[in-house]
């Protein structure tokens, strides 16, 4: 699948996720029935926009609920988004990607890839471990939504102090430290690569553990492959092997195979698709 | 293993995962928090 196409579908997911549009100018979320299911991508609840449920945030709220009622709900939904669709998520359905995406076409001088981004993709485990699992069973609090989430400031916090004068007042440090990361990230996303998916992100860390077994998912056809290693030294993820846990399935790496050995399994986008990218 | 059998394993178990989280009312939890603003996430407390 060609970049441009890929974008379009970014687009038109973000929009899809955040169309109460009316939310931005009253400064009031959206309270109906669609928020009991959760979209897929990094996308707060929190939003004025938004029309369903944030998959972290309602995670960590089931935990935090676990005392009284085992998260079931939560945890089928993953797995289920986790086995169809894996880390195609995050290359075509995750506002935030979009976002990160964007910033680093700014042109300037980028940060590579290196063993030292590859050391720091295992970080997003341990948040997935520490602020996801631990932090909402032993204190009852969401403390990756608490104490990192950018997407909260972002799609959250700023449309609705812009337009909620109740919300405004009550914003304080917590807010302030949030947005300071917030803004650490997007800075940092200009330069690095989508850095919040490839270090920080538990939602994709959770996904990833499906990547190689997902519906979805990119695969080497071994007869045809030279091991030149064109396609990883070409993404800008930290794969070891195109379809790896840090692959996001974005198909790029298609177009620069000589022997045209990888496809998307089995859905969108064909070898078609990205011969015609590498022409 | 076959890779067919590992995710269409997965799938059920998902499957069954979410009715019985529907059956049980998980579903409200996650409505509930959701349809208020989330103090958390806005970074108020």
């Amino acid at each position: 699948m060609k970049s441009g196409k890929r974008k379009l579908v970014q687009v038109i997911t973000a929009v899809l996720y955040n169309c109460n549009f009316t939310g931005f100018a009253s400064g009031k979320i959206y309270k109906g029935k669609l928020k009991s299911a959760c979209v897929p991508g990094l996308n707060c609840y929190s939003c004025p926009g938004a029309v369903s449920s944030c998959p972290l945030g309602s995670l960590q709220q089931s935990l935090v609920s676990s005392k009284y009622r085992f998260p079931y709900y939560m945890l089928g939904m993953l797995l289920l988004l986790g086995a169809l669709l894996g880390r195609f998520i995050c290359g075509f359905l995750c506002p935030f990607g979009l976002v990160q995406e964007l910033l680093f076409k700014i042109p300037t001088k980028k940060i590579k890839k290196g063993k030292w981004s590859r050391a720091l993709s295992y970080v997003k485990y341990v948040v997935l471990a520490v602020f996801v699992i631990g932090i909402p069973l032993i204190f009852a609090v969401p403390g990756f939504c608490k104490y990192i989430c950018p997407q909260g400031i972002l799609e959250g916090a700023l449309p609705l102090a812009a337009a909620n004068e109740s919300v405004r007042g009550m914003l304080g440090k917590l807010f302030s430290f949030k947005l300071i990361i917030a803004i650490a990230i997007l800075v940092a996303a200009v330069f690095i690569f989508r850095v919040f998916c490839r270090f920080i992100c538990p939602l994709g860390a959770i996904y990833s553990f499906f990547n190689r077994v997902s519906v979805a998912r990119m695969e080497v056809d071994e007869a045809k492959c030279t091991h030149c290693n064109a396609c990883v030294r070409f993404c800008k993820m930290d794969i070891k092997k195109v379809g790896d846990a840090e692959c996001i399935q974005c198909g790029e790496c298609a177009g620069v195979c000589a022997t045209c050995a990888i496809s998307r399994k089995p859905i969108i986008g064909t070898k078609k698709d990205s011969q015609e990218e590498a022409t | 293993m076959n890779k067919k059998l590992i995710t269409g394993g997965l799938i059920m178990a998902g499957f069954l995962l979410l009715a019985v989280g529907i059956a049980t009312g998980g579903v409200n939890d996650v409505l509930n928090k959701a349809i208020r603003i989330c103090y958390e996430c806005i970074g108020i407390g």
